[in-house]
């Protein structure tokens, strides 16, 4: 009997304590547009995207858009071979005789996207003889491991050193460090100092980020309302993407109704896209940061029992499936995973005393519908990256999972 | 259903704030929507409270739910014809993880704060270590259709979740709920009245296990395979259970009640996300809920005693 009471007590408390938690956000500028029951009928000239992401930087972002447009030089059939507007560096001073001793600073494989990179980096390395030995440590995306692995890699007698960076600024003194006793290559993400002799990566996140943005705003009809999908806020690489796409949608006739972060949690995703379409009635159009949580999204609208609006994936299989199979109007921007293969080559091309660019920018194509099919490929693992380039190495398409 | 009254309470406050922020929320396909959304976490929550109640905890939840999705998208990898032999699996590899919880904490007497704890890690690590971080394979859609699919109007899940809640009710009702009632109050006095703890105890590990494993088919067919889609789930549920009244500790509270506990987050959640807050604040919301309901539920316990006493 006593226990009621108390337990009423407990609750109506919780209730205080959250509920005025909960009304009092509906404050906030609304980053987040779900403030939109309140307010959307007032006058708004951000569109909805809320304030630009202290990560943009307008000078990288006009270089993204102009190397867009840029032609690569180098074959096309081989686009990890490819640079855009390369200033080459002179090597001779690294020439050496074979056999290399190749060593490798790995900030992780713990998602699908490294994990067929790591595959196709090593199966490059295994096709040049000159390359006796690879060693290669994952620092599990921890930036203190990586630190002491880029230190313990200096002592195993490296004749270059190639680091995929866990985050930019930490690991900057540990490259710095490195730089003075062996030559280093870094990609996908950088570092904040020049000392490496190369730096590879595609093109960038404002590209990917403006590419699906364009995309929508040719498809969608003015006015219609656009639903924004992150995975967090915070990571460089991933607010390069969104902030490009604030940009575009910014200069256009559409309503981003939110933009909302889906920690890339396939049912959480599913989650916000029902809730928007429950809330807005219609979604005219979904963008997102990356592409592992499309397909959920997708069925958001299947479940819905409505058409399912232009949308942006990525290169996986699972969406490019989908995409050939529902007949979507889509586009896939990609972060290619052939950039795995760059620095093998770049570091053959240093040791053998050949020039490299200093900054090699690769090629980053695009997947549309009139090139799906090419990118469609049955038999490989729904979460298999379509850009791997590693269609002509050894051991394709079994050491990546798929079947022939 | 007296003791799940305040749980209930604010449950449909809750409900009446989301329907005036959003009308056509009580409208039955919404309704039925957001049940379909709340029913693993309320399966997890009555599987939780069998382990609560009798004074355990059981913190490997979350990390069985996603080790059950990744291995049957590993079994199926795509093909329909092993849909019931991979389901009967899972459900058995709840079952039997259950027991070893079960087993490891009564026999071996390990607190169940780190036996289950360290099959938390156990279960993350060994899915890591199999995975490599990305999930293989893919569940077909015979698989999903549990999650996804529906009866007419009515999401098979709502149905799975009925089903449960029924069986929880009963479990609860019969002997076996008073034993382990009686065991969560005051082992050494259940013991001497011949209830046999450890076994009790073991049984409500396994139907924690079991609610894991059928909340992992839920998950797996809503939204595919992922290795993140058990992640924090195990809080969740406690929050749930802890958030129906039910005590830490065991021994009092009802199985409604922590289901009802979780319908209420899961409503919370909702409204959170209409008010454009971000998901990242969802653990912060978790965090003070079970602070505040263990602490106001400690508080005014001395109270009443005192109040008896005098």
């Amino acid at each position: 009997m006593r226990s009621t009471p108390r337990r009423l007590l407990a609750s109506a408390a919780l209730a205080v304590l959250t509920l005025p938690a909960a009304a009092c956000t509906s404050d906030r500028p609304p980053p987040s547009a779900s403030a939109a029951p309140a307010g959307s009928g007032g006058p708004r000239d951000d569109r909805g995207t809320g304030a630009q992401s202290k990560f943009f930087v307008r000078a990288d972002y006009d270089a993204q858009m102009a190397m867009r447009r840029a032609r690569p030089s180098g074959s096309p059939a081989r686009p990890w071979e490819q640079s855009i507007a390369p200033r080459l560096v002179d090597t001779t001073r690294y020439k050496k005789a074979p056999p290399y001793h190749v060593c490798f600073s790995n900030a992780a494989v713990d998602n699908p996207w490294r994990q067929v990179g790591w595959k196709t980096m090593q199966a490059e390395a295994a096709l040049h003889e000159e390359i006796g030995r690879l060693t290669a440590l994952d620092a599990e995306g921890k930036d203190d491991k990586q630190i002491s692995d880029i230190a313990e890699l200096q002592d195993k007698g490296c004749d270059v050193l190639i680091v995929s960076p866990n985050t930019t600024a930490t690991l900057t003194p540990a490259v710095s460090a490195a730089c003075a006793k062996v030559p280093v290559i870094v990609f996908d993400r950088g570092v904040r100092t020049d000392c490496p002799v190369t730096f590879i990566k595609p093109i960038g996140g404002y590209a990917f980020g403006a590419e699906a943005a364009e995309f929508l705003i040719g498809k969608v009809p003015p006015g219609g309302k656009i639903l924004a999908l992150r995975i967090l806020p915070g990571v460089d690489v991933l607010e390069t993407r969104w902030s490009a796409a604030k940009v575009a949608f910014d200069k256009s006739d559409l309503d981003v109704v939110g933009v909302e972060f889906t920690d890339g949690d396939a049912a959480r995703t599913k989650s916000i896209v029902s809730d928007y379409i429950q809330r807005h009635g219609r979604i005219d159009g979904v963008w997102m940061d990356a592409g592992a949580t499309a397909v959920a999204a997708v069925e958001a609208f299947e479940d819905a029992g409505l058409p399912v609006p232009p949308i942006n994936g990525e290169d996986q299989q699972d969406f490019l499936k989908k995409w050939n199979d529902a007949k979507l109007t889509a586009i896939a921007p990609t972060y290619p995973t052939y950039q795995w293969r760059t620095p093998v080559i770049a570091a053959l091309k240093i040791l053998k005393g050949e020039p490299v660019p200093k900054a090699w920018n690769l090629p980053q194509p695009t997947i549309t519908q009139e090139n799906l099919a090419t990118y469609l490929k049955p038999g490989m693992p729904p979460l298999h990256y379509a850009l791997c380039g590693c269609e002509d190495l050894p051991g394709y398409p079994e050491k990546w999972g798929g079947t022939s | 259903m007296r003791r799940a009254l305040p749980i209930l309470v604010v449950l449909a406050g809750l409900l009446a704030v989301i329907a005036v922020a959003q009308p056509n929320f009580l409208a039955p396909a919404a309704l039925l929507a957001f049940v379909k959304r709340a029913a693993p976490l309320v399966i997890l929550a009555a599987g939780q409270y069998f382990v609560i109640v009798s004074g355990e905890y059981d913190l490997s939840v979350g990390s069985l739910v996603t080790a059950e999705v990744v291995v049957a998208a590993r079994l199926l990898d795509g093909s329909a014809e092993a849909t019931w032999p991979v389901l009967a699996l899972l459900v058995v590899l709840g079952l039997l993880v259950g027991l070893v919880n079960g087993v490891v904490t009564t026999l071996l007497r390990v607190p169940s704060f780190i036996s289950t704890l360290g099959m938390l890690l156990i279960l993350s690590g060994a899915i890591f270590l199999w995975t490599g971080g990305a999930p293989r394979g893919a569940l077909p859609p015979q698989f999903r259709e549990l999650g996804r699919g529906s009866l007419g109007p009515v999401p098979w899940s709502v149905l799975v979740l009925v089903a449960v809640a029924a069986g929880a009710i009963c479990a609860m009702r019969a002997g076996f709920g008073h034993t382990l009632i009686a065991a969560g109050d005051n082992d050494r006095a259940a013991a001497l009245s011949g209830v046999h703890v450890a076994r009790v105890r073991t049984v409500a590990f396994m139907v924690s296990g079991l609610s894991a494993a059928v909340a992992a088919i839920l998950l797996g067919g809503f939204a595919g395979v992922s290795a993140q889609v058990g992640q924090g789930l195990e809080f969740q549920a406690i929050t749930a259970v802890v958030l129906g009244g039910v005590a830490l500790g065991g021994g009092r509270g009802s199985v409604v009640a922590a289901m009802a506990g979780a319908f209420t987050l899961e409503a919370l959640f909702t409204l959170l996300n209409l008010y454009g807050v971000s998901g990242a604040l969802e653990p912060a919301v978790q965090g003070v809920i079970i602070i505040a309901a263990v602490a106001l539920g400690g508080m005014s316990l001395p109270r009443g005693r005192a109040a008896a006493a005098s």
